[in-house]
C-alpha cells in the first residue's frame, strides 16, 4: 500500500466508524479528559481545546447508520440530518460526549439543541449563537459575551480554568492546521488528478474526530506523500460544490461526480476546518481576536447574513476564480432551508457573470447515483464544448 | 410566520344569522384603511416599511410617520382568498424550491405577478426593510430575497435565540445597541423624521393598554364553556396587536370593544362565535400548536366545531408576543422593552420552553388533548414537534394527535385525511374519558 493509501485507509476507517473509537479511546487515555460535540456549520473549537477537550464533529450518520429510532422525531419533510443524529443519541453512539453545541444555522439544528437537552439530560446542550450585525462595538461586543459563557460552561465542565494564555495557545494551533487545510484544498485546486475528492473529504473528516495536532500531521503528511505520487490526468472539468455545508452528501456521491468528468476544486463540505481565512490574532485578548476573526475574517454560508447587497455571491464568483473552476455544482440536502433558500441569489451572481451551474438535492443515505453521474457528466461535457466554442 | 387578519374568502357563503360584532367592524375598518394608505403611499408621498409580524417593531415604525407592510400578512390574505396556489406556482416556475416556505413564495409569486395586494389594487415598493430576525432563520433569507428585487435599503436586527430558555442582559443589550446605531438611523434616514422617544413611550403606553385586555380576552377560555375560541377566532384577535396597530389609539378601542363583547357571552354562558353562528355545546377542550391552514381555514375550523371541539389555548396566537405570562411593553424603559418583546416571541423560545408553555396551558385551561397542526413549510415551529407531543402525552397523561397541512400552499392540505384523524382522536378522549387508555391517534 502506498503511503497515500495507507493515509486514506486510516481516514476511511474512521469515518465508518459511527462508534467514535479514536474519540472514545483519546477520552479513555487521561483523567479528566472531556469531549464536546458539535454540529455544522462552525463553533469556536479553541476553546475546547484549550479546556484540555476533543471538539469532535457529529455530522449526521451519513449512508452507513440505519435509522430507526431517529425517523419517529422528524416528519417527512424535515431533512435527515437531525435523525440520524438522535439516532447516534439514542443508540449510544455518543455516550461518552460530555457536551453537545449546536450552532446558529437553521431552525432545525437550533430546536435540535432543545430536543437534546430534553432526551439527553445528563449532556450539556448549548446552543451556539453567532452575531449576524459585524460591528465590533455591537455584533462584536455579543459574540464576545457568549464566548464567555462557552467558556465558562467548559470550565466548569473540564473542572479547570481556561486561562487566556491557554486559548491563545489553542488559537496557534488552529491556525496551524487551518493553515495546512487552506493548503490542502489549494494543491487540489492546482493538481485535482493528485488530490482526489474524496481523498480530501475523507481527510477533512478526520479532522472532525481527531485531536488536532494528529490531523495537522496528517494533512502535513498527506501533502508530502501526494505530491510525490504519480497519478492518472484526466480529462476533465473543474467545478467549486455547494450547498452541502450542513448534511453532508454519501462519500459514494463526490466519488460519482469525479467518475462523471468534475474535477472537484472547492466546496463547502466541512466549513469549520478553515472558517477564518487567515490566522487569528495569538496575541492579546484572545475572545476579542476570536470574534474579530468572525466578524472580518471569516468565509460566508447561508446561514450569514451578507449586509452589503452588492456582495452577495460574491465569495462564490471569487472561490470560482481562485480555484480555476469552470462551473458550479449545487449540491444541497433536501429540505436544507439555508441552502434552498440562498440558492436562487447565487445563481443569479452566477448568471450575470456567465458561470455555468447545476443544481440537485441529495440526502446523506441517497443510494441512487446514477442520476447525478449522469447530470454531472452532461455538465462536464457541456462545460467542454462551452469553452471549446 | 403569520398573524392574520383573515377576512372571508372569496365565494366563501355568508354565515348565516351572524351579527357582527363591533370589533369585527372596527378590525375590518382599520385593515382596510392600513390597505387604503398602502396603496395611496407612492401618490402620498409616504414611505413604506416592510417587516416581520414577529419582532415587529410597530411602535417604533409610527414614530418615523411611515406606513407598515407585513408580507407574512399578505400570504395569509391570498391563501384564504385561494390566490397563493397560483403565486407559489409562478415562483416555482422561476427557480425557487418547492422544499421550502410557501410565505416566501406566495409573496415573490404575488411580486411577480404585479405586487397587486389582497384587494387588488398596487401595493407599493417598500422604502426599508426592516429585518427583523426573531424566531425563524427564513426571515434573513426572505428579506435578501427582496432586496434583490427590490434594491432598497435593509435593517438587519439580529435577535438572538433563548437558547437556555432565558433572556439575558447581553441579549439585550445587543438588541438594543442594534436598535439605537443600525434601525433607528437607517429610519430617520429613509423617512426624513427625527426620532422621538416621547411619542415612542406613548405609542407604547397605548400597546400596554391593549395587550391587558388582549390577555383578558385570551385568558376568558379558562371558563367553561370558553366564550372564544382562541386558535381559529384567536387568529381574529391577535390581528391588530400583531400587526400595523399595536401601539394606535385604534387598538386600545379594539381590545376594549372585544372585551366587552367577550365579557357578555361569558356572562350569559355562551360559547364562541363561529362562521355559522353560536357554536354548540362544548364537548371537547383542546390547545393547539402550530400555525392553522389559510387556504382551508374554515373547513378546518368546521371540522372542529362541528364535533363540539373549541380551542382554549393555542401557540400560535403567541408569534408575535407572549402577553400572558407578563409581559408588557413599557414606556419607562423604551428600547429596552422592545427588545424584551422580540426576544420573548414564541418560536424565539428553545423547545424546553416551548413545551412547558403547552404544558402550563393544558393545565391552566383543563384542556382535554393536546392537537399538533403541523407545517410542512415551517421548521421554526414544525421541526421537534414529535418529541413536544410525547412530552406532553408524558406529562399531562392527556392524548395527543398530529396532523399535517401547510400554511398557504392548497396541495398540502388534504381534508378527508384531518377529518378521519380527529375524528378518531375524539373517540379517543372519549374512551380516555371512560377510563381506557387506547394508543394514540396519530
Ligand atoms: S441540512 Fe439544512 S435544514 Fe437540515 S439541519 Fe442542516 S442546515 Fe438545517
Ligand atoms: S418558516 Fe415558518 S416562521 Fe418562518 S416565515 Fe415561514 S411560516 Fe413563518
Amino acid at each position: 500500500m502506498s503511503h497515500v493509501a495507507a493515509i486514506v485507509a486510516r481516514c476511511q476507517a474512521l469515518f465508518e466508524d459511527l462508534n467514535f473509537t479514536a474519540a472514545r479511546e483519546w477520552k479513555e487515555a487521561a483523567p479528566g479528559r472531556i469531549v464536546v460535540g458539535f454540529m455544522p456549520f462552525y463553533v469556536p473549537r479553541e476553546l475546547i481545546h484549550a479546556a484540555g477537550g476533543l471538539a469532535l464533529g457529529v455530522l449526521g450518520g451519513g449512508d452507513q447508520l440505519e435509522v430507526i429510532q431517529g425517523d419517529a422525531y422528524y416528519q417527512s419533510y424535515i431533512c435527515r440530518i437531525p435523525r440520524s443524529t438522535i439516532e447516534l443519541g439514542v443508540t449510544s453512539r455518543l455516550d461518552f460526549v460530555d457536551a453537545m453545541l449546536f450552532p446558529s444555522i437553521c431552525d432545525v439544528i437550533r430546536n435540535l439543541s432543545g430536543m437534546w437537552k430534553i432526551m439527553f439530560p445528563k449532556v450539556k446542550s448549548r446552543y451556539v449563537d453567532v452575531p449576524q450585525n459585524f460591528s465590533d462595538a455591537v455584533g462584536g461586543s455579543f459574540y464576545v459575551s457568549e464566548l464567555g459563557e462557552l467558556r465558562d460552561i467548559l470550565a466548569r465542565l473540564a473542572g479547570r480554568e481556561i486561562t487566556d494564555d491557554a486559548l491563545r495557545n489553542s488559537i496557534a494551533v488552529y491556525n496551524e492546521n487551518r493553515a495546512l487545510v487552506r493548503e490542502v484544498y489549494a494543491f487540489r485546486a492546482r493538481f485535482p488528478w493528485k488530490a482526489p475528492s474524496a481523498e480530501v473529504y475523507l481527510l477533512m473528516r478526520a479532522g472532525m474526530v481527531l485531536p488536532v495536532e494528529e490531523h495537522s500531521a496528517m494533512l502535513r503528511d498527506y501533502l508530502d506523500a501526494t505530491a510525490r505520487e504519480e497519478r492518472p490526468r484526466r480529462d476533465n472539468s473543474r467545478v467549486v460544490v455547494t450547498g452541502a455545508f450542513c448534511e453532508q452528501p454519501p462519500l459514494s456521491l463526490i466519488k460519482s461526480i469525479e467518475l462523471a468528468g468534475c474535477y472537484i476544486v472547492d466546496d463547502d463540505f466541512m466549513l469549520v476546518n478553515r472558517w477564518e481565512k487567515s490566522d487569528v490574532a495569538a496575541d492579546g485578548d484572545p475572545l476579542a481576536a476570536l470574534s474579530h476573526a468572525y466578524l472580518h475574517d471569516s468565509l460566508e454560508t447561508a446561514a450569514k447574513y451578507q449586509p452589503d447587497q452588492s456582495k452577495k455571491g460574491q465569495w462564490l464568483i471569487e472561490a470560482v476564480q481562485r480555484s480555476g473552476a469552470e462551473g458550479v455544482i449545487f449540491a444541497s440536502a433536501s429540505f436544507c432551508d439555508p441552502a434552498l433558500l440562498e440558492r436562487p441569489m447565487l445563481q443569479r451572481a452566477l448568471a450575470a457573470r456567465g458561470i455555468p451551474y447545476i443544481a440537485f438535492k441529495f440526502a446523506e443515505n441517497s443510494g441512487q447515483m446514477q442520476p447525478i453521474r449522469e447530470q454531472a457528466g452532461t455538465f462536464a461535457d457541456s462545460i467542454k464544448l462551452w469553452s471549446a466554442a | 410566520m403569520s398573524t392574520a387578519i383573515p377576512t372571508r374568502p372569496a365565494g366563501a357563503a355568508k354565515p348565516q344569522a351572524v351579527v357582527k360584532d363591533g370589533s369585527m367592524l372596527k378590525q375590518k375598518e382599520m385593515i382596510s384603511g392600513n390597505y387604503a394608505r398602502l396603496e395611496s403611499a407612492v401618490t402620498d408621498g409616504r414611505k413604506v416599511v416592510s417587516t416581520f409580524v414577529p419582532g415587529n417593531l410597530n411602535e417604533l415604525i409610527m414614530c418615523f410617520d411611515v406606513l407598515n407592510n407585513l408580507p407574512e400578512i399578505n400570504a395569509i390574505q391570498n391563501g384564504m382568498r385561494k390566490k397563493s396556489g397560483g403565486y407559489i406556482m409562478e415562483a416555482e416556475k422561476r427557480g425557487h424550491s418547492e422544499d421550502v416556505c410557501t410565505y416566501v413564495k406566495a409573496d415573490l409569486g404575488m411580486i411577480e405577478k404585479g405586487n397587486l395586494g389582497p384587494d387588488g389594487q398596487k401595493l407599493p415598493d417598500p422604502n426599508l426593510l426592516l429585518l427583523s430576525y426573531t424566531g425563524c432563520f427564513t426571515f434573513m433569507k426572505w428579506f435578501e430575497l427582496l432586496r434583490d428585487r427590490y434594491n432598497c435599503e435593509t435593517a438587519m436586527l439580529h435577535v438572538p435565540y433563548q437558547g437556555d430558555g432565558q433572556i439575558t442582559q447581553s441579549m439585550i443589550s445587543y438588541v438594543v445597541k442594534q436598535l439605537r446605531e443600525e434601525v433607528i438611523p437607517k429610519m430617520e434616514r429613509v423617512s426624513g423624521v427625527k426620532f422621538d422617544i416621547d411619542r415612542l413611550r406613548e405609542n407604547l403606553a397605548r400597546s400596554a393598554r391593549a395587550e391587558e385586555d388582549f390577555v383578558w380576552v385570551l385568558n376568558s377560555a379558562k371558563s367553561k364553556p370558553s366564550p372564544i375560541d382562541a386558535y381559529f377566532g384567536g387568529v381574529y384577535y391577535i390581528g391588530p396587536i400583531f400587526t400595523a396597530f399595536r401601539g394606535t389609539e385604534d387598538a386600545v378601542e379594539y381590545y376594549q370593544l372585544l372585551r366587552a363583547e367577550i365579557a357578555e357571552r361569558l356572562a350569559n354562558g355562551q360559547g364562541p362565535v363561529t362562521p355559522n353562528g353560536d357554536m354548540g355545546p362544548e364537548r371537547y377542550r383542546l390547545v393547539v400548536e402550530g400555525p392553522p391552514n389559510w387556504t382551508s381555514f374554515r373547513d378546518f375550523w368546521k371540522m372542529l366545531y362541528d364535533d363540539g371541539a373549541v380551542v382554549v389555548a393555542s401557540t400560535y396566537t403567541k408569534v408575535g408576543g407572549i402577553y400572558d405570562q407578563g409581559f408588557r411593553h413599557d414606556p419607562a424603559k423604551p428600547l429596552e422593552s422592545l427588545a424584551e418583546y422580540c426576544l420573548g416571541c414564541y418560536t424565539n423560545r428553545n423547545m424546553p420552553s416551548r413545551i412547558d408553555l403547552i404544558e402550563r396551558y393544558m393545565n391552566e385551561f383543563e384542556a382535554d388533548g393536546f392537537l399538533i397542526n403541523s407545517i410542512k413549510s415551517c421548521n421554526s415551529f414544525s421541526a421537534g414537534q414529535l418529541l413536544m407531543l410525547r412530552e406532553i402525552e408524558r406529562r399531562t397523561g392527556k392524548p395527543a394527535a398530529f396532523i399535517e397541512s401547510d400554511l398557504v400552499d392548497p396541495r398540502y392540505f388534504s381534508p378527508a385525511n384531518i377529518k378521519n384523524r380527529l375524528e378518531s382522536y375524539f373517540q379517543m378522549i372519549e374512551q380516555r374519558r371512560a377510563g381506557h387508555v387506547p394508543a394514540r391517534a396519530a
